[in-house]
């Protein structure tokens, strides 16, 4: 768990994070989002003391960050950036092994911890291990980037943009694996991004900032619901606001019980998609399946409909 | 290894050549014949070729690490935050060194630290600098910031980012500079024997008091074939480093 407190920087007259507290529970995936200058970086690289803050603390698991020197705070904190930063002169083998090297693991548990990390992220250790970086795509990359910051197994996972540099496609395969990384490892993540969309599909809690002070800080739906600040409407988007809140509940939390003839829709499909998916056939229910193919209950289009209302 | 190129071959050539006349110098005394007059040797015989050539090469290798030792330290020291305001001063300094002409600087050193070796080494030494120095201060300075970003949130202490980070990225780069400054310096090396140092600027001087075209030629010759062989082989070193280094 992260206790950030009353978390302030400032360069010169200039307040760039201004007074910021929020609780990050352990396990949760956190998402930050803003404008850029919004003080989003800032704040995230204030928790890995990248950042020294003016004034505020920040504690893990009860302990102030400032207790050990910042280089071995950070090799138990994971840390992935925007254009992955890899060691060009390394091989992918040796920039996931950076943090156990350092944390003077032995050879074999340094080469077993690469292996398995390399099959995490479907890259193949016999053909990938030994390239250089600039062999690879940007979306291997952007993986072993991640990888990377996972080696040394952190509790905590500060990301900075991972996926910035990502075209759509290859964004959200990579936004469908950093939850399944989250789900395998148990990791607590910590996201920035300006992008709401990424936001919404990733966080469970997402924290809106904007001009350094947080508007917000709450599960993605109480944002839509119960914005506490124009702001956030805005940057949260009025138009679509219903089909956002539909995005966040899926077919098996909405089922209703019972069942009828109609299509057929997967419990882990979000009711926007169900909604679209029985637009396009033009049909009033659906039944919803889990991964077994066992019945779940069914949704109507008025069902949905009210969902996507505060 | 590669199948050696064309330049490979002429570098082979060359070296094979270099090395027959350094130790078998007489042989050629057909081709120099031509430039001598009045029956004056067409091949320098007041010192041995290959010794003197060994002492030029020695001297030029031992100013060159001196120039790296210190224009690479320089270059460390002002990239860091804490030494950053050093890097007017040291700018200065290294410019001066590179302006004064070699020869000038003998003719000071002299009266310091007397004859031989000693002022030719400070003379170049102080010319070999620059070419290292902005070279390091490139390569330290050119370093992706996310690299550097990343390198530091892994947990890298400064000292562990500048050895297994920075220096290894910025190596083609202060190669090359070394390698610049080395070939510079082996032409430059001959004026020290104005000042008693040994080496091949003895047999450019002695054919140069005796209208001897000869052995202006032979001293000349053997010289820059050492600078051609030496920029060769460095470039080749480079190459190595560089393979893994380069990305995007």
């Amino acid at each position: 768990m992260i206790t950030i407190e009353n978390l302030t920087k400032c360069y010169g007259a200039a307040t760039v994070v201004d007074g910021v507290s929020m609780q990050i529970p352990r396990n949760s995936l956190t998402v930050i989002v803003g404008t850029s200058g919004s003080g989003k970086s800032t704040l995230l690289r204030m928790v890995n003391r990248l950042v020294e803050p003016t004034s505020g603390r920040v504690l893990l698991d009860g302990s102030d960050t400032r207790a050990q020197p910042p280089h071995l705070l950070r090799r138990r904190i994971g840390y992935a950036i925007q254009g992955h930063g890899l060691f060009p002169h390394r091989t992918v083998a040796e920039n996931i092994a950076t943090v156990p090297r350092l944390l003077g693991w032995d050879a074999a548990r340094i080469a077993a911890r690469v292996s398995e990390l390399l099959e995490a992220f479907a890259l193949e250790p016999a053909a990938f291990a030994g390239q250089f970086p600039h062999q690879l795509s940007g979306g291997q990359q952007q993986r072993v980037g991640v990888a990377r910051a996972l080696a040394a197994g952190p509790q905590l996972l500060l990301m900075d943009e991972p996926f910035g540099a990502l075209d759509p496609i290859i964004r959200a395969k990579a936004q469908d694996d950093l939850l399944d990384i989250r789900r395998r490892f148990g990791t607590t993540i910590v996201l920035v991004t300006h992008d709401m969309d990424e936001a919404f599909r990733l966080g469970d809690h997402v924290a809106v900032m904007s001009g350094g002070r947080m508007l917000q800080y709450g599960p993605p739906a109480e944002l839509l619901t119960r914005p506490a600040d124009p702001l956030v409407s805005r940057m949260t988007g009025l138009a679509d606001r219903a089909m956002r809140l539909l995005s966040l509940s899926t077919a098996g939390e909405a089922a209703l019980p019972g069942t009828v003839d109609g299509p057929e829709v997967a419990a882990s499909a979000t009711l926007r998609d169900v909604l679209s998916e029985l637009m396009w056939r033009g049909v009033d229910a659906a039944r919803v399946t889990d991964a077994n193919g066992t019945a779940r209950g069914h949704l109507t289009v008025a069902a949905i409909l009210a969902r996507g209302r505060p | 290894m590669r199948v050696p190129g064309v330049a490979g071959v002429a570098r082979a050539a060359a070296f094979v050549l270099l090395v027959a006349f350094l130790i078998w110098p007489q042989r050629f005394a057909p081709l120099f014949a031509p430039l001598t007059q009045y029956g004056a040797p067409p091949i320098y015989d007041q010192g041995n070729l290959l010794t003197l050539a060994l002492a030029q090469l020695g001297t030029v290798c031992c100013a060159a690490l001196a120039s790296t030792v210190v224009a690479v330290g320089l270059g460390i020291l002002v990239t860091r935050p804490s030494g950053a305001e050093f890097l007017p001063l040291s700018r200065t300094l290294v410019n001066i060194g590179q302006t004064f002409p070699p020869v000038a600087v003998l003719a000071v050193a002299v009266p310091l630290v007397g004859f031989g070796l000693k002022p030719t080494l400070i003379a170049l030494f102080a010319y070999g600098l620059l070419p290292i120095f902005e070279n390091t201060l490139v390569g330290l300075r050119t370093c992706p910031p996310a690299v550097l970003e990343a390198a530091s949130g892994m947990g890298m202490s400064a000292r562990q980012r500048l050895m297994s980070v920075e220096l290894p990225l910025a190596m083609p780069l202060i190669l090359e500079g070394i390698r610049v400054s080395l070939v510079i310096s082996v032409g430059t090396a001959t004026i020290g024997s104005t000042v008693a140092a040994k080496g091949l600027g003895e047999v450019i001087i002695a054919g140069l008091l005796s209208n001897n075209s000869a052995f202006i030629l032979q001293g000349a010759l053997v010289t820059g074939l050492m600078a051609v062989l030496l920029y060769g082989s460095l470039a080749g070193l480079e190459r190595r480093f560089c393979r893994t280094v380069r990305t995007d």
